[in-house]
């Protein structure tokens, strides 16, 4: 050490740096705060959407205008006050609900190809977002994601939105030769995705884990014992491509957005 | 920093042998996947129809290659040996120290096999699944007991600060990746995380932002803080700085992942207190920067002998740079421009390869003269070419991504004279094109270093391991 500066800079610091046990206290219980406090209020606060689909929201409001409460089942799919009872019935618009069979297999080629890495799946309130993808992602839109795609960067663009905006056609041709539909693309080709018969057994077991999920477990009122039992129905003889075109063609149309409503706050 | 002794301490340096030959492979097979991906985007032919090398699977393998490759063999090569000398002792256990060595490696292959057969968790930076992931942290806990336990028996007085860092990222990283890979699994390569949207998103950025900060951050300050005083032969220039740079760091990188998540669904306030303290902590990174620097004074001269000096002194460079940028990053005006754009890649950048990798370069040179016994490199102008290849590689590199990336953002959001947006998406795709081309180069030079520098180190230990043999004495003699 130089001169200047040989002695130690506290008593405490001092006690600190000699002693190993002090200085792994200390380290332990200094790393620990900004986590805690950023994350711990998130499982309880209100508008982040903890839970729902059940009727149960966490105290969470999203008020229009006048200051009305929108009814929070206007937002997450509850098949007990919907009119639409049952997955199948869902309709765009009945607000979010989790993924059908299908759909859950073409999630599952989305995270196993890191689409994630290209394209986001959070939309920012922004007019040029608005214009470019439409209305601003909402903290309930993404309720059922374990394991979240928002992604952090854009070399494609974003998929938050992307159903119904293309056709099943469109996808198919697209996902097998991007650069057959847009020229200028950088994405890899998918057409051997056609090739790959949807894992059935894996997709199955997969609705069943998002049943005992510890966080945000999708009810078993949605998730019923019959409909699992139906997902291999479902399944059957459908390929990978066939589940990812499910996939991104449920994308962004379960809520019904309402001018004038403050989903954010 | 080390006492002076009557008899010297055999220390347990095999195993920091392997640890840094290993980090020099891996530097080289890690860029090299980060050059061959970067091309991708470029030319995207080169994804070659297979869907093992496709950019969505070689990516992640490229970042847990120069991540955990690369910079968890050099942390640990550092670590053992900065431990040891600072204590004057021992490894507590040497066989566990192996035992981290081949746990650690095993891991890298396993990541090797995994990611291109596309069993990736989704989680960007924790991509492996869960069976690998409980191994990592045998692995880890069996590194951070070594060095605790090995802290506990040194012969000094006091705790060097080196060993401050890297026993707050040992204690840190355990806690990010436990809490992170939390996952429920539906078969051995498929796991699903337990959180969901908005929770998902911040223990996500909670764990890439502190696996930058106290990994990529707090350990390799642990080597400047060992080897830049060492490479000088002077003192740290201020031991009052680095107590206040440690205690800062270790306090306040922990807020800072919500910055990750601006304007997004997440609250608000998660976000500004993020960027709040982001912007604080450029005075802590600030002030150590200057105290690497500063350890130079008196001896500035060295720079124009010394290659290994130089490596660590353009790194604090960019320490400096990359810790000014991020906060500017962070702040939510700058935020709406830069999020999702490649400046995010190219900040990445020029702290992974301008920083981590070129501090990581200078202790590797330094600790194999030592662990060898040679007086220099089997090449010292090798050194030198490394040191320009590497420094101009990063440039080319962060100037192609600071370009894009504002780019893109003020393409995205133009709007022309009657209100519609000015540029369709695969419009700001092409204008990409000679950019992304651009980093590939830029990566290339780097890489290109990479390969001088195993080359060099492969040489100087042949070299030295030579005479070692020539001069052994028969054993039958």
């Amino acid at each position: 050490m130089s001169d200047h500066d040989k002695i130690y800079s506290t008593k405490f610091q001092d006690k600190i740096e000699r002693s190993t046990l002090l200085m792994f206290v200390m380290s332990a219980f200094a790393v620990a705060i900004g986590g805690i406090v950023e994350i711990v209020p998130l499982f309880y606060l209100p508008n982040t959407a903890m839970t729902g689909g059940d009727g149960t929201y966490n105290g969470t409001q999203h008020k229009d205008l006048n200051g009305n409460v929108i009814s929070m089942d206007k937002i997450v799919w509850n098949p007990a006050t919907s009119e639409h009872k049952t997955l199948d019935a869902w309709q765009p618009g009945d607000g979010v609900r989790p993924y059908t069979a299908l759909e859950t297999a073409g999630r599952n080629v989305y995270i196993r190809e890191g689409c994630f890495l290209c394209h986001s799946q959070m939309i920012r309130p922004f007019r040029d977002e608005k214009d470019r993808y439409g209305h601003y992602s909402i903290a309930e839109e993404s309720m059922y994601d374990h394991t979240y795609q928002w992604g952090s960067k854009r070399t494609g663009p974003d998929l938050a939105r992307v159903g119904g905006k293309y056709s099943d056609e469109w996808h198919r041709r697209h996902l097998k030769y991007p650069r057959e539909v847009v020229p200028e693309s950088v994405m890899p080709n998918y057409f051997w995705l056609e090739n790959k018969p949807v894992d059935v057994a894996e997709t199955v077991k997969t609705l069943e884990v998002m049943t005992i999920m510890p966080f945000n477990p999708v009810p078993k009122t949605i998730y019923t014992d019959e409909y699992i039992a139906g997902a291999t129905a479902q399944l059957e003889g459908k390929t990978d491509m066939d589940a990812l075109i499910a996939y991104l063609q449920g994308l962004g149309n379960h809520v019904k957005f309402e001018e004038g409503v403050n989903y954010r706050d | 920093m080390e006492a002076t002794q009557a008899t010297p301490v055999k220390y347990d340096m095999e195993v920091v042998r392997w640890f840094t030959i290993a980090a020099a492979i891996y530097a080289v097979v890690g860029t090299l996947i980060g050059v061959y991906v970067a091309s991708e985007l470029a030319f995207p032919f080169l994804n070659m129809d297979l869907e093992y090398i496709t950019f969505g699977r070689l990516r992640p393998l490229h970042t847990n290659a120069v991540i955990f490759a690369f910079g968890g063999c050099a942390l640990m090569a550092t670590g053992f040996y900065m431990v040891q000398r600072t204590g004057s002792t021992k490894l507590w256990s040497n066989k566990l120290a192996w035992f981290t060595f081949w746990g650690w490696n095993l891991i890298i292959v396993s990541a090797v096999i995994t990611l291109p057969l596309g069993m990736t968790t989704g989680k960007e930076y924790a991509e492996l699944e869960w069976p690998i992931d409980i191994l990592i942290a045998v692995v880890w806990l069996s590194f951070g007991l070594n060095h605790i336990m090995t802290v506990a028996i040194r012969k000094t007085s006091h705790i060097y600060v080196s060993n401050w860092f890297t026993m707050g990222m040992i204690i840190m990283i355990t806690y990010l990746h436990v809490v992170n890979s939390m996952a429920i699994p539906v078969s051995l390569t498929n796991s699903f995380s337990i959180y969901t949207g908005v929770q998902d998103a911040m223990i996500q950025w909670w764990w890439g932002h502190n696996a930058v900060g106290f990994y990529l951050t707090g350990g390799f300050l642990g080597i400047m803080y060992y080897f830049v005083p060492k490479q000088v032969g002077k003192p740290v220039f201020s031991y009052r700085l680095s107590v206040l740079h440690f205690w800062a760091l270790t306090f306040g990188y922990v807020w800072l992942g919500a910055h990750h998540l601006q304007y997004t669904a997440l609250p608000d306030w998660t976000g500004s207190l993020g960027a709040a303290v982001s912007l604080a902590m450029i005075i802590p990174s600030w002030g150590g920067a200057m105290n690497g620097m500063m350890t130079l004074s008196g001896a500035w001269d060295r720079l124009r002998t010394d290659y290994i000096l130089r490596f660590l002194v353009v790194a604090l460079a960019f320490y400096a740079m990359s810790t000014f940028e991020g906060p500017v990053m962070s702040i939510k005006t700058v935020n709406a421009l830069s999020h999702y754009t490649d400046w995010t890649v190219g900040h990445v950048h020029s702290g992974a390869l301008g920083w981590m990798a070129m501090v990581a370069y200078g202790a590797m040179y330094h600790m194999i003269k030592k662990l060898w016994g040679v007086e220099k490199m089997y090449s010292e102008s090798l050194v030198n070419v490394h040191f320009w290849l590497a420094t101009i590689g990063t440039v080319v590199y962060v100037v192609a991504m600071w370009v894009s990336g504002i780019m893109q953002g003020l393409m995205w959001r133009d709007y022309d004279e009657y209100g519609t947006l000015t540029y369709t998406f695969v419009e700001s795709v092409s204008a990409m094109h000679p950019y992304y081309a651009m980093r590939a180069i830029g990566g290339a030079i780097f890489n290109l270093g990479a390969w001088i520098a195993l080359y060099n180190i492969v040489m100087t230990v042949r070299t030295a391991s030579a005479v070692r043999g020539a001069n052994a004495v028969p054993a039958n003699a």
